[in-house]
């Protein structure tokens, strides 16, 4: 028995090992400057002959590279801005927009509750090629292409976070609105002081399902902005990999970084998000 | 009343930005976006004539069906080990679900040092006394883009099994093993029946995910990659940049079509299972 444990325990190690360790050349590689990058990478970049060459630990680690992103880049900064300014807004349009509506999901019975509900479905689950047309149509019709809205707009009226949130929702005991509405608080007041703050958890695991979706935008950006000054860094990264080096392996980290940070502190809510999405009703 | 007002933003959001210009799309499908005019299935025909579709639409299916199997397969057994090894699962799991969070752009330049001919995967392959391979400019691009599908989602994955394991009832296995059923007669007598509910909901979610996989072959191979990674994606961004709107409307109003009816014959097929 202890054998066969043992035995898995070496399976998972073994597993994690592809995880951990392009992190580690990631993070650990960010610190080789760009002449050594250069050197290392140039079997690769340039197409000569040779093997590529990346160091579990850079052979002169440096953070002159960090220095030259942080003060010599000002592009940089604009891609990170346009990254923050996209995602941040449209999650929390998101919230706005959808927590309301799952509640009404959750907690009240009307006509045609459930039709509507099975279409919000339905349209969480249509891929970007089935929406984006129609976006397009629209954004184009209001004179949105171009702008940061074309990101944002489309992206709040998602399905997915009310999905989501209303499962939370439904989870909340009867006993403790009818209390509320018993003190005599209205139904805006019960969801303000009931809902929401015993809804958080599915209210922050929609946040954190949504910043990893978000921040790794691709097709959206890719297709509704034309403009790349307007490019987040998701679209931008790639396009600079191989002209400036140091710089781009900073870069990758530091895209990277928010989004750990957000992974460490909200693994429970990734982990309950993602349970929420399974449940089946 | 009141739960109209609660749904009215979101209601207002979803007809504006998706349904009303759905809608839309679907009208324009059967005209000519040129000349106005009315002309059927002509746009659909065209379509399923253009040989860069027939060519999307066949790697997108392959690759669902190479994927999702494997998805499903490796993310149970992760999540049957987990369970088994309960108290030290911990730091595992989080090394699983770590790639959810990982950005794809960030990982482009370590995997184009990884995969390429001069690459760090050949010099390994060098070392037992195998010829070097170029991945991504070749049909192995295919199978480079199956296993970054499946390291960034197994984690997903093993979190909705995970719960479903954690739904069957451990006075099951008790009264099995009571019983003298083994492990193995427990895990296709218990373990397995109990997770079919899962299975639907799995291969949904697995379903939707395999769509966005032109990310990573975006990132990995750019606007015009080797054709056995040729996604449906990069067409609908052709049609784009040609402003082809007939052919986009036509291709998003069959994709919808092809999304929804997957999904119904996966819960059918579901159904049947349950009432058995």
């Amino acid at each position: 028995m202890k054998l066969r444990r043992y035995g898995m325990l070496c399976v998972l190690s073994f597993l994690s090992f592809f995880v951990i360790v392009p992190l580690w050349l990631l993070i650990s590689g960010s610190f080789m400057g760009g002449q050594e990058a250069a050197q290392n990478f140039a079997p690769v970049l340039e197409n000569i002959e040779g093997s590529a060459l990346w160091p579990l630990i850079p052979r002169y680690p440096t953070i002159q590279p960090y220095v030259e992103l942080l003060l010599d880049t000002p592009q940089f900064f604009g891609m990170f801005w346009n990254s923050v300014a996209q995602v941040f807004p449209l999650v929390l349009g998101q919230v706005l927009i959808g927590a309301p509506a799952a509640w009404a999901f959750a907690r009240y019975d009307f006509r045609f509750k459930k039709a509507l509900f099975l279409l919000y479905i339905v349209l969480m689950l249509m891929p970007f090629q089935v929406t984006m047309v129609s976006s397009y149509l629209v954004l184009d019709g209001l004179k949105l292409m171009d702008t940061i809205w074309a990101i944002i707009l489309p992206g709040a009226a998602s399905t997915f976070p009310v999905f989501i949130m209303t499962r939370f929702f439904q989870a909340i005991p009867a006993s403790l609105t009818e209390a509320a509405a018993i003190d005599g608080a209205g139904p805006f007041k019960v969801f303000l002081r009931v809902g929401l703050p015993l809804g958080a958890p599915g209210i922050l695991s929609a946040v954190v399902l949504g910043f990893f979706e978000y921040w790794n935008a691709l097709e959206v950006p890719l297709t509704f902005l034309k403009d790349k000054s307007l490019w987040p860094l998701s679209l931008y990264l790639p396009s600079i990999s191989s002209e400036n080096l140091g710089v781009s392996l900073i870069a990758s980290v530091v895209m990277l970084t928010p989004a750990l940070l957000i992974f460490l502190f909200g693994q429970k809510y990734l982990e309950q998000g993602i349970s929420a999405a399974g449940m089946k009703d | 009343m009141t739960p109209w007002l609660f749904l009215a933003p979101s209601l207002l959001f979803v007809s504006v930005m998706v349904l009303l210009p759905f809608g839309d799309a679907v009208r324009r499908s059967f005209f000519s976006a040129m000349s106005r005019k009315f002309v059927g299935l002509g746009n659909y025909i065209a379509v399923f004539q253009n040989e860069a579709f027939q060519l999307a639409a066949k790697n997108t299916a392959k690759f669902a069906l190479v994927c999702i199997p494997l998805l499903l397969l490796f993310s149970l057994l992760l999540a049957l080990i987990l369970n088994a090894v309960k108290d030290s699962r911990g730091v595992f799991k989080t090394a699983f679900l770590l790639p959810i969070a990982i950005p794809v752009a960030s990982m482009v330049l370590l995997w184009r040092i990884l995969f390429h001919q001069h690459g760090l995967l050949n010099i390994a392959l060098g070392w037992v006394g195998l010829e070097s391979v170029d991945w991504l400019n070749s049909g192995w691009a295919f199978g480079v883009l199956v296993f970054t599908y499946l390291w960034k989602n197994v984690g997903y994955d093993m979190v909705l099994w995970i719960s479903g394991l954690s739904g069957i009832s451990p006075a099951l296995y008790e009264s099995a093993q009571i019983d003298g059923a083994n492990a193995w007669k427990r895990f296709w007598r218990i373990t397995l029946p109990g997770l079919t509910p899962t299975l639907f909901t799995i291969t949904v979610l697995s379903l939707l995910n395999s769509f966005k996989v032109f990310r990573e072959a975006y990132l990995i191979a750019g606007s015009y990659p080797d054709d056995s990674i040729y996604m449906l994606q990069h067409l609908f961004n052709n049609w784009f940049l040609n402003l082809d709107v007939d052919k986009m409307c036509a291709g998003a109003v069959l994709m919808a079509l092809v999304v929804f009816l997957l999904i119904l014959a996966l819960q059918r097929v579901w159904g049947k299972e349950k009432s058995r």
